[in-house]
């Protein structure tokens, strides 16, 4: 098994507000193998986003408390210090974010921005960084890239809003791309195409990429492996099978019943999980998705259930037993094939 | 932009000739004193009064009055302000003459104060938006709040008492006789009337940059900005004040223009011999000429300044453009 690329280790992230103490991350662990995509799957709240902000050094201990353990290439970023986070941020690992539009300055050309990131990590002329810009807006699908890069953000359509993200994050060439819902503000058509586009440029570039969605679809083509958050912890941990065709967490459960199938009858209503996310500041007690679960018992109220594995590299937090889990998932998740 | 140009310049006319037209109106209908027997000094008989009233055309109609004014509108070297009509009842000396005369002092105070203003409200803001809630930006905001509600007349004097009459430190109100304005400057007269005039802008200033800058600093595009790695110097001035100082330079401008047409509560309280002064002198003087001729100088002025500004927007946003 190669050194992984990113270990994170026991990590919570804890905000204090007026109202209280926000549990946005708590207690998660998890590693990244070079060359893998790891879809994180979650709903709003779920601390998917926090917790690779944290990976990138954009949440610091200046505005929450933070512990555990964020080893990256042998080195634990929590303790560096700021201006070397700063040189890995950007260059060792990209992030990009939900909504394009938003997210580009909206005064400064495209090829301009790109070209400020590779400034800011390398030490080229403006001509050449210029020039490396125009070359990955058309590495990313950008038509006349030369004009491309002299407009401005607004004069983009969504999707090639996106791929200039994308073309920004790569610029470095980075050993990991952490992607926040890069699909969820665009058209379903070009979802697909983004999607694509990252799966092509990582072979090409060799990276690791994270994709954080809400969206079990999402991940469905494009992710090697797959961790599902809720309420600040990893419930479910697998590969593409191991989710999709054997799951053993009720939140998956609740998950997979709820998307819309092709093959549905057209009057079949979807099944929501019921309830409402928790509270971040009050978090249930014992298995923080109980309130929620049609399979609760007793002992889920009290026991904080641990990330178990259940069969390899499968692992669930669930007090069900194996049996109860495959059974459940057969008869009842499962509709047909 | 060419049509877009021709558009502003027609409003400026509508906006010159409806602002004219109300100062007429007010002046012609307030019962102040009658010029004409100002112009006749003391000893005067009512025939005297008669002749004068003939002589400065009191005695036509108010619409052919205005229309005698409304000639003068025209922004036109020629018919702008023309001495024919716009004259003092005072003294005969054409306003245009005495607005020429009185334009540098008045241009001198508002460019002072506005870089000096510049030079405080920027930084302040600035650290008070970073810095929130530190001790540093409740001294900001408290300046600010004071900046803002203290009157400049009541600074002013409290500026004279304290920084002349008890300090020393810099020299009384007024200019001298006959000396060149440059030598004034030097001389510092201008210093605390520029200091005061700056500093209830400068605490606006302060209020408007902090406000804008705290919301930029929100943006996704600054969380873009650090996690491409930039040093939070470059982000907060290059990314967040870039947005952020953009609806402050339309301000700057109008508050420019507007001071450009006399900044008259403090050129009274310093005795500066500038446009400000001239007009509230001939508001106490019913020198209806006078009073015309400085509101039409002063609207010019701050409808070009108000077009400037939209055109300079155009040039900041680069989502901004002008049929």
């Amino acid at each position: 098994m190669p050194e992984p690329l990113l270990e994170v280790k026991d990590l919570s992230v804890h905000f204090p507000t007026e109202d209280g103490l926000v549990k946005a991350v708590d207690g998660v662990s998890f590693s990244l193998q070079p060359g893998e995509t790891l879809g994180v799957v979650g709903e709003s709240g779920s601390g998917k986003s926090v917790t690779f902000l944290t990976v990138m050094g954009l949440v610091t201990s200046a505005q929450a408390v933070i512990e555990g353990e964020v080893i990256f290439e042998g080195q634990d970023l929590l303790k560096l210090p700021k201006d070397e986070m700063r040189n890995i941020r950007g260059s060792k690992i990209s992030m990009i974010f939900q909504d394009p539009m938003t997210s580009l300055h909206p005064f400064y050309k495209v090829g301009y921005q790109i070209a400020e990131a590779i400034r800011t990590h390398q030490n080229v002329g403006k001509r050449e960084a210029h020039d490396q810009s125009v070359e990955m807006l058309r590495r990313v699908g950008i038509p006349k890239p030369e004009e491309r890069a002299d407009q401005y953000p607004h004069e983009f359509s969504g999707g090639m809003r996106q791929r200039a993200m994308i073309a920004m994050a790569l610029s470095l060439n980075p050993d990991m791309l952490i992607a926040d819902e890069p699909t969820t503000a665009l058209d379903v058509t070009v979802q697909a195409q983004i999607l694509d586009l990252i799966d092509r440029l990582r072979a090409e570039f060799n990276a690791s990429v994270v994709i954080i969605t809400h969206d079990l679809g999402v991940v469905a083509e494009h992710c090697d492996d797959i961790q599902v958050m809720y309420a600040g912890k990893i419930v479910e941990f697998g590969d593409r099978r191991d989710i999709y065709y054997g799951s053993h967490h009720p939140y998956t459960w609740g998950l997979l019943r709820s998307i819309s199938r092709l093959d549905s009858a057209s009057k079949e209503r979807l099944q929501p999980i019921k309830g409402l996310p928790p509270s971040l500041i009050f978090v249930p007690p014992g298995c923080a998705f109980h309130p929620r679960c049609p399979y609760v018992f007793d002992r889920c109220r009290t026991d904080i259930p641990k990330l178990l594995p259940t069969d390899g590299h499968h692992a669930s937090a669930c007090h069900l037993t194996l049996s109860d889990k495959e059974r459940i998932f057969e008869g009842e998740v499962v509709v047909r094939r | 932009m060419g049509r877009y140009l021709i558009r502003r310049t027609l409003f400026l006319v509508l906006v010159l000739v409806i602002v004219s037209f109300l100062t007429f109106l007010i002046f012609y209908k307030l019962p102040a004193g009658d010029p004409a027997r100002r112009v006749a000094g003391h000893r005067n008989t009512p025939e005297q009064i008669a002749e004068i009233r003939v002589t400065l055309g009191l005695d036509k109609p108010w619409y052919v009055q205005y229309a005698r004014f409304a000639k003068g509108l025209i922004p036109w070297p020629g018919f702008f302000l023309n001495k024919d009509i716009y004259y003092s009842y005072a003294n005969f000396i054409p306003v245009k003459e005495e607005i020429y005369k009185r334009l540098p002092v008045t241009i001198t105070l508002a460019l002072g104060a506005a870089v000096l203003w510049l030079l405080i409200g920027v930084p302040i803001g600035v650290v008070s938006a970073i810095r929130r809630r530190s001790a540093w930006d409740r001294a900001g905001m408290i300046f600010a709040l004071i900046g803002v509600s203290a009157p400049v007349f009541w600074l002013g004097y409290l500026f004279l008492f304290v920084f002349w009459y008890k300090l020393s430190w810099a020299p009384g109100s007024g200019l001298g006789y006959h000396v060149a304005l440059l030598q004034s400057i030097i001389q510092g007269k201008f210093v605390l009337a520029w200091v005061v005039l700056s500093l209830s802008f400068a605490a606006f200033y302060v209020r408007m940059i902090r406000g804008n800058l705290i919301e930029t600093m929100s943006e996704d595009y600054i969380r873009t900005a650090r996690a491409k790695g930039l040093s939070e110097g470059r982000v907060i001035f290059k990314h967040g004040l870039r947005s952020a100082l953009t609806p402050v330079v339309t301000m700057f401008g109008m508050d420019l223009g507007v001071l450009l047409g006399g900044a008259i509560i403090t050129e009274t309280v310093f005795n500066l011999p500038g446009i400000g002064q001239y007009t509230v002198q001939s508001i106490f003087n019913d020198n209806y000429p006078g009073v015309m001729g400085v509101t039409v100088f002063a609207t010019f002025f701050i409808v070009v300044a108000n077009l400037v500004v939209d055109v300079t927007y155009a040039f900041l946003d680069p989502r901004v453009r002008y049929a």
